[in-house]
């Protein structure tokens, strides 16, 4: 009796590491969302670093991809200035306590799919001055800053999404260095910082900044008391600092972005893990005022997640259903419209860079994708722009962070593992136009 | 290791078998407690004890688990079937625990129900273990 009760332990062992068998990953207006399951060990599935080896990630036909920086430290966000000077702010954030034998075993098996190099808590500057295509000039914007991430430009204002700050650098037009040391605009959620990264936007106008405030925790593990301001989108008044919720209930929310013609603030956001390969589709969406995104309570829209206790029927409720999925744990932390000047094909919709997964197999993400967008929606398929950043054997050469359009055409890309900037251009006629003198 | 066993007498637990032995009750009624709370509060904090509680009596209990599969191999004739018994429980407690440990580091609420059930099972063969280890004093503590 005992002897088959331990063989019965075993054997629910051994099938929960073949249980989660994955679909096709999910993109689109309606994903199918199967059941939530998991078995008693989550899978984790670590694509280890590879390296190029004078390979080059795989662009569309007609178009042409460079390294134009490397041996950053930790390069995650980029941003194109109006005379085309190119910042990536470096860096790498975080200070959540292991609070049980999971995070102990769980930190050391994820660490082995990241770069070594300690952030660089710096922003760099790149400059072309003739306009080949080299950046020839590389020097420090500004550094000793808190793993900063969003980066905007406003008015001659430079704000920088710290870990726990939003702040700002006067900036004239050809500066290379910060004239002085970074001033508050306003305090950000900052204890623990499970999710750290603070995502950025201003708006067209430049009088309104958008904050993206990740959640501390998966699932609420960490208790909801340290859920106060966190999963949300930070309004945040640019003169004054003063800020308010803007939208609720997005778990992740790690890269944001304006429309162009429309105005509408769009989002990418990360969903929570652990229940299936297939769960929960991370997702593009356009952020309503005073919307609720679902999380902790329910996911892609009233899909109840029972793993939050008290629940809250209400709140699900209300719950709005996403604009478009991008794939369970593909982990998008980039996002940027495109322009006219990318090419014909490519020249309305939105450019997604995805980190790609730890906890899928086979993995998902690692890959830049483009969603076509008409009448300020997506529609259509999403195509892969940059890939093959996962080679044959399933390891990671490269993992896409943030994604940033140069106006004259080109897609800027940082990528975290090999501390490398990539910059995607049009190579013949049709496709996109060369970048003017 | 001068304990003398005659046929007919038990070999008493050796006293460091005893000390892991005290280890594995505590920590997994402990546990159980734990559970109770968190499905009474949902207060995370308290699933965490449980992991932790967990993870000591998995700790201990493997070491208890060794000592007494050696113990196995020295005891008479006489005892070796009781002795197996024991042996039996013990591995069975630890299996059934780290399987409990796997289903506490599930997010939050996702350990429920199974949660307190396994944890009360592994302190129920906690109790058996020590139970049955201790009883070996009580009979044959005459080296």
């Amino acid at each position: 009796m005992k002897r088959r009760a331990l063989g019965m332990g075993m054997g629910a062992l051994a099938l929960s590491a073949c249980d989660e068998a994955p679909g096709e990953v999910q993109r689109g207006a309606n994903p199918t969302l199967p059941e939530p399951r998991r078995g008693l060990l989550p899978v984790m599935t670590i694509p280890r670093p590879a390296g190029w080896g004078g390979d080059l990630p795989s662009v569309p036909q007609g178009y042409a991809i460079q390294a134009i920086a490397t041996d950053l430290r930790i390069p995650r966000q980029t941003l194109v200035l109006p005379n085309g000077d190119i910042l990536v702010a470096e860096g790498s954030g975080g200070n959540a306590p292991r609070l049980r034998p999971k995070d102990f075993i769980a930190g050391l098996i994820k660490k082995l799919g990241r770069s070594p190099v300690a952030g660089g808590n710096r922003i760099t500057l790149l400059r072309d001055a003739d306009g080949d295509g080299t950046y020839e000039t590389r020097g420090i914007f500004a550094e000793g800053l808190n793993a900063p991430y969003g980066m905007a430009l406003v008015n001659g204002i430079l704000y920088v999404a710290n870990q726990d700050a939003l702040v700002r650098f006067d900036y004239a037009d050809g500066q290379i260095e910060a004239s002085g040391p970074p001033r508050i605009v306003t305090r950000l959620p900052s204890a623990i910082n499970h999710h750290w990264t603070k995502s950025l936007t201003a708006s067209p106008d430049g009088q309104l900044l958008y904050v993206g405030i990740g959640s501390n925790s998966n699932i609420t593990e960490r208790g909801m008391e340290a859920e106060v301001d966190r999963a949300m989108v930070w309004e945040i008044n640019a003169q004054t600092g003063a800020h308010r919720p803007y939208a609720t209930g997005l778990r992740n929310p790690t890269a944001l972005t304006f429309h162009p013609e429309t105005g509408q603030l769009w989002a990418v956001a990360n969903e929570r893990d652990e229940i299936g390969p297939d769960l929960v589709p991370d997702y593009l969406t356009s952020v309503q005022e005073g919307g609720f995104y679902g999380w902790p309570y329910s996911y892609w829209g009233k899909n109840v997640d029972i793993r939050v206790q008290p629940q809250d029927p209400a709140k699900v409720a209300s719950a709005i259903v996403p604009d478009f999925s991008l794939g369970a744990h593909v982990a998008a932390l980039g996002v940027a419209f495109s322009t006219p000047a990318m090419g014909t094909n490519f020249a309305e919709g939105v450019f997604v860079g995805q980190h790609g997964s730890w906890n899928r197999s086979p993995p998902s993400g690692y890959k830049v994708i483009f969603v076509p967008f008409r009448d300020g929606m997506p529609t259509g398929e999403a195509i892969d722009f940059v890939s093959g950043f996962l080679n044959s054997d399933g390891n990671a050469r490269g993992r896409p962070v943030g994604v940033t359009v140069d106006p004259r055409g080109a897609l800027i890309v940082a990528d975290d593992l090999t501390n490398t900037v990539w910059r995607v251009t049009a190579t013949s006629p049709g496709f996109g136009s060369r970048r003017p003198i | 290791m001068i304990a003398v066993s005659t046929l007919g007498f038990i070999r008493p637990l050796h006293p460091l078998q005893a000390v892991l032995l005290t280890f594995p009750l505590p920590l997994f009624l402990g546990a159980f407690f734990s559970d109770l709370a968190y499905a009474a509060s949902f207060q995370v904090q308290w699933t965490n004890f449980s992991s932790w509680l967990i993870a000591g009596g998995l700790f201990s209990g493997a070491f208890a688990v060794l000592w007494a599969l050696i113990d196995l191999l020295l005891v008479s004739a006489v005892q070796r079937k009781r002795q197996a018994i024991y042996v039996l429980v013990l591995l069975v407690m630890w299996g059934l625990g780290f399987i409990n440990a796997l289903v506490h580091a599930k997010d939050a609420w996702a350990s429920m129900p199974e949660g307190p059930y396994l944890s009360a099972a592994t302190a129920l063969l906690a109790l058996m273990a020590s139970w049955m280890g201790y009883s070996r004093f009580k009979l044959g503590d005459s080296a």
